[in-house]
């Protein structure tokens, strides 16, 4: 049993950090979100500069080939700076389902420019873990298929060169769940971009006879390889969550400790103290879950994998409920406004608590795998 | 970051399993709760039991008679005989006082006191709480003057558990009644069979007699029986109280209480099935059970964390707090299960006598009596208020 950082991950975490505090402060933030979508060509430069996005990429196609808590320790650096860029999307989800999904010649194409920042690519999957719920048909075609259909709230579509698409497909041996690489400039992909509740780019993506070619479809059934992907994205999503919780609950101390009323800060008030008490209880148990997350994201049967990271999400989604709400009413009035940072955290940390299924989702696929005795 | 126990680790839980399979007998584990004669009794010879075969303080260096064991191992020790059903091992002498005698006692009172902890030689109970002094222990009263070779101890100690049985108590006392509270506090060693000490039993919400008040009138302590300094008690207190990690959040006895409550939700039926496979009760017990699993990974990594990345007091105080609200939401589901035959309490009429339970045995049995107990969880210890006020108060500092 150790929780313990290499010296390596240690490094990882200060240099994902420091760039973080240095050049991705909330001003720097606000500026890039006021401007355009958000997302900035530097910051993703400066990202793969410092190898983060390469963590996921095997070494031999140019990557770290690391474990997940390096993903983990990224993301939580990421998440308490309030990082908009595709991190997980791109570098974490995509980069996976590739480099489990793709042929030879996809993973040569595609994971060296994910990990040098060059390409991004997102995963167009509205269906969660339930395959049947995919809106999207894929038909065979001489030479290739036909994409037809839609998929919702895609993470970072609006900037993505690349996006990996699940698809119902006739196969002849039945029906599965296709992936396919469908680059978002052909011509039949549509976007309804918009702006998520985290400020995050994202889109509805419509696909109208969209022709690929038969290289471009990854794996037979790709059910398994994406709901891995997902459970990866899951638990590296956990660790941004808990960055994320980590920053609402010090800005919060810091406001009841200089926040002055009755002649004295309002952080002596005891009700205040042990609402401050019940978020840094919430906190390390999300904490605690991020790694069981992390760790188990990688365990060999499915099932048990499962069952840990719905079980973190349940916690982690507790947690996010309850520090984003208490952290605003412990702000007062300046806790609805857009001017302070806490109504940022507010929204993350509320979306976090959506992405990849709610809490509740997952406290009922756990107590569907939950063993009687 | 390894998550899995490592191969020392699992070698080590196989050695507990391996002496619970061989040693922990029916006659330990199948105690009615409600005989506390012969609850006492089994919890003496399981010490017994324990210290023949050298597992009697898991937590001790090797020097003084113990495993030497590491915190994960004995998170791991406890858990295998929490899960195991066995008799508690009293935490007053081993848990308590003896980490107190190996930092602050003299030679003598190390290699008196010690091995009869280990052995079970010497029941011990605490003298701390005090009608007047709760939450707010430094403002205890009971004195002891200065007489010659001896104090002279005056006062009353309440909510003393299990006290009825001790042959000692560690009590704190004011030496100093002109100084600041927490000043004027001393620790003395006092023999529950000194003249002008009475034990009254206190009868509790559950009809058991777990705690006691204790009077002390002109109680002659030999100052040879004090620990350490004379008005440095209340460091000694805190570093008594503050030395808990491994137990406080009750993993063990949490998941064995879960294991219960399937086993009886199994055998309840609700709209012609087993409740167990009730949507909405299973969800409830599927909360506890990720509750359960978190509390349990956050308790492992402050076990295996580095002293430097300690934050003192707020850990302890969000396991206790944690641990103890797990503990009775599985006890009050378990409750819920039975319906209205929770309702069935006590065999017979008598006034103040712990019969046995309605219905003696089966699923159901002290289920009742059980959640009525447990309301201590989220008392004793510092309550879960104090516990808030020590996390808020570290961690917002002011």
């Amino acid at each position: 049993m150790d929780f313990g950082l290499t010296a390596e991950q240690e490094m990882l975490l200060e240099s994902t950090r420091r760039y973080v505090g240095d050049h991705y402060s909330f001003e720097k933030r606000r500026a890039l979100l006021s401007t355009g979508n958000g997302c900035s060509r530097g910051v993703w430069n400066d990202l793969a500069a410092l190898g983060v996005l390469s963590v996921n990429v095997p070494e031999e196609h140019g990557g770290l080939g690391a474990g997940p808590v390096e993903s983990m320790l990224i993301a939580l650096a990421l998440g308490e700076g309030l990082v908009v860029e595709p991190f997980l999307t791109s570098a974490v989800i995509a980069t996976r389902l590739i480099a489990l999904a793709g042929s030879a010649a996809q993973r040569e194409q595609w994971l060296p420019a994910l990990a040098s920042g060059e390409r991004i690519a997102v995963l167009a999957h509205g269906g969660g873990d339930d395959p049947s719920a995919v809106m999207t048909r894929a038909t065979a075609e001489a030479g290739g298929w036909t994409i037809d259909g839609r998929q919702m709230v895609v993470y970072h579509a609006p900037v993505a060169d690349l996006l990996l698409v699940t698809a119902q497909v006739d196969d002849p041996h039945g029906k599965c769940l296709g992936l396919f690489a469908v680059p978002r400039e052909s011509t039949g992909v549509s976007l309804d971009s918009y702006r998520t509740l985290d400020d995050q780019p994202a889109a509805d993506v419509a696909f109208a006879g969209v022709q690929v070619g038969a290289d471009a479809r990854l794996g037979g059934d790709a059910a398994a390889a994406v709901a891995e992907a997902l459970d990866f994205g899951l638990a590296i999503h956990c660790a941004d969550a808990v960055g994320v919780l980590d920053r609402a609950l010090a800005v919060t101390i810091e406001y009841v400790r200089t926040r002055t009323q009755f002649g004295g800060p309002i952080g002596r008030f005891q009700a205040l103290q042990h609402r401050i008490a019940d978020m840094a209880g919430h906190i390390e148990n999300a904490r605690s879950m991020s790694y069981v997350a992390a760790v188990k994201s990688a365990a060999p049967d499915p099932r048990a994998r499962a069952r840990a990271l719905s079980a973190a999400k349940v916690i982690i989604g507790q947690a996010a409920r309850f520090v984003g709400q208490q952290a605003v009413q412990l702000h007062g009035g300046m806790g609805v406004s857009n001017e302070v940072a806490i109504s940022h955290y507010f929204r993350r940390l509320t979306a976090s608590e959506i992405r990849f299924g709610s809490g509740e989702h997952h406290l009922d696929r756990y107590a569907g795998m939950m063993t009687d005795s | 970051m390894d998550l899995d126990y490592s191969a020392t680790e699992l070698a080590f839980r196989g050695r507990v399993r391996q002496f619970l399979d061989a040693h922990l007998t029916p006659d330990l584990c199948d105690v009615s709760p409600t005989d506390e004669s012969a609850q006492a009794a089994a919890v003496r010879r399981w010490q017994g039991v324990l210290h023949a075969h050298g597992w009697g303080a898991v937590s001790w260096p090797v020097d003084f008679g113990g495993v030497g064991a590491t915190p994960v191992e004995q998170y791991l020790f406890e858990l295998e005989c929490a899960l195991a059903g066995t008799p508690i091992q009293l935490p007053f002498g081993l848990r308590m006082l003896a980490p107190v005698l190996m930092k602050f006692g003299n030679p003598a009172q190390q290699q008196h006191f010690l091995p009869r902890i280990l052995s079970g030689a010497d029941w011990w109970c605490q003298g701390y709480s005090e009608p007047g002094a709760g939450s707010d222990l430094a403002s205890l009263k009971t004195q002891a003057s200065r007489d010659g070779a001896h104090y002279v101890v005056n006062g009353q100690k309440c909510w003393n558990t299990l006290g009825q049985h001790a042959d000692w108590i560690f009590c704190l006392v004011r030496t100093d009644a002109a100084a600041k509270p927490q000043r004027g506090i001393s620790l003395l060693l006092i023999d529950m069979h000194s003249p002008g000490i009475t034990v009254r039993p206190t009868r509790l919400l559950d009809g058991t007699c777990e705690v006691n008040e204790i009077f002390l009138q002109d109680v002659r302590v030999p100052v040879e029986n004090r620990v350490g300094d004379e008005n440095a008690g209340w460091t000694y207190a805190k570093f008594l109280l503050g030395h808990e990690r491994t137990g406080i959040a009750g993993v063990g006895a949490s998941r064995r209480a879960l294991l219960r409550l399937k086993a009886i939700a199994g055998e309840e039926r609700r709209n012609g099935r087993p409740l167990l496979s009730d949507p909405a009760f299973r969800r409830r017990i599927a909360r506890i059970e990720v509750d359960l699993l978190a509390l349990e990974m956050t308790n492992l990594r402050v076990l295996t964390a580095s002293a430097a990345a300690r934050s003192a007091g707020v850990e302890a105080s969000i396991l206790k707090v944690r641990g103890s609200e797990i503990r009775q939401a599985i006890s009050e589901l378990m409750m819920e299960a039975v319906g209205e035959r929770a309702l069935a309490l006590r065999r017979g009429f008598a006034p103040d006598a712990a019969s046995e339970p309605v219905p003696a045995t089966g699923h159901v049995a002290g289920l009742t009596l059980s959640y009525l107990n447990l309301r201590k969880l989220s008392i004793f210890g510092g309550s879960n208020e104090i516990q808030k006020n020590i996390i808020a108060q570290t961690i917002v500092g002011l």
